[in-house]
C-alpha cells in the first residue's frame, strides 16, 4: 500500500494534479466575480494532494509534503483572515475598507451586469486568499495525518 | 413487546409531527420579509464592488459568520492532528 499504485496511475495523477490545483486557484481568485470562492477552490486544491496520496503511496508523499508545513499555512490563512476583517475597524468589524477606494481591488463597480474586472471587491479577493489557503491547509493536512494514522496501525 | 408498542407510538407521533410541519412550510421563493435581499441586491454591487452578491455576503456583509466557519475547520483540523498524536505517541 505505501508504494503507490500501477505506472499507468502515478502518471496520470502527475499530469491531472496540475490542472485540478490551476482550477482551484482559478476558483478562489474569480471568487468575487464567479461561483466559488475560498471554500470550494480549497476544498479543490486539496483533491489533489489526496489524488498524489492515493497514486504514490504515504511515504512518497509524506517524504515530500511535510504536515507541519500544511500547519503553518492554515494559521497563516485564519490569521490573514482576522487580520483583514480587524483593519475595518475603525467603522465596524468585517468593513470593507479597500471597496471604492481607488486602490489595490478598489475599482468602481456599476449596478447591473457587467463583464467583471479582477481589481474590484475591496477585501473580498484578500479574504478570498486567506480562507482558500486555510481550507486547502486544513483539508490537505487532515487527509495526510489520518493517511498516516491509519498506515501506522497496519504496520504494528 | 410493550417497548415495541412504545416505539412505534412514539415514531407515529413524531412523523405525525413532522407531515403536519411539512404542510405548515411557507411556499418557496415568496420570502415573508424582503427588505434584506431587495438591499442587498440593489446595493451590494456598488457598496462593495463584488460582482458575485453570494461573495460579498459571505465576506463583508456577513463576515462573522464565515469566520466561524473558518475557525471550525481549524478546530478540526486541530483535532485530528491531537488524536493521531496520540495514536503515535502511545504505542
Amino acid at each position: 500500500m505505501s508504494e503507490g499504485m500501477s505506472k499507468i496511475v502515478k502518471t496520470v495523477a502527475c499530469i491531472m494534479a496540475v490542472p485540478i490545483i490551476t482550477f482551484g486557484l482559478y476558483v478562489i481568485v474569480h471568487g468575487h466575480l464567479t461561483p466559488g470562492g475560498g471554500f470550494p477552490g480549497g476544498a479543490i486544491i486539496a483533491t489533489a494532494v489526496a489524488l498524489l496520496l492515493v497514486a504514490f503511496g504515504g511515504e512518497v508523499v509524506l517524504k515530500n509534503l511535510h504536515t507541519a508545513s500544511f500547519s503553518l499555512l492554515e494559521g497563516v490563512g485564519l490569521i490573514l483572515f482576522i487580520t483583514m476583517a480587524l483593519q475595518g475597524l475603525s467603522s465596524t468589524f468585517f468593513h470593507n475598507f479597500l471597496a471604492n477606494s481607488g486602490g489595490l481591488f478598489g475599482s468602481h463597480v456599476p449596478f447591473g451586469p457587467n463583464l467583471g474586472c479582477l481589481n474590484t471587491g475591496g477585501v473580498i479577493p484578500v479574504m478570498n486568499l486567506a480562507v482558500g489557503l486555510e481550507v486547502s491547509a486544513a483539508l490537505s493536512l487532515i487527509v495526510l495525518l489520518m493517511f498516516t494514522g491509519s498506515t501506522e496501525d497496519d504496520g504494528g | 413487546m410493550n417497548e415495541r408498542v412504545f416505539r412505534v407510538g412514539t415514531l407515529t407521533v413524531f412523523f405525525v409531527f413532522l407531515i403536519a410541519a411539512v404542510f405548515c412550510l411557507h411556499p418557496l421563493g415568496e420570502p415573508a420579509k424582503t427588505r434584506m435581499d431587495d438591499y442587498f441586491i440593489q446595493n451590494g454591487q456598488e457598496e462593495t464592488g463584488s460582482n458575485n452578491i453570494v461573495a460579498s455576503v459571505m465576506f463583508d456583509y456577513r463576515g462573522l459568520d464565515t469566520l466561524g466557519e473558518a475557525s471550525v475547520l481549524f478546530a478540526a483540523a486541530s483535532g485530528v492532528s491531537l488524536v493521531f498524536w496520540r495514536v503515535k505517541h502511545n504505542e
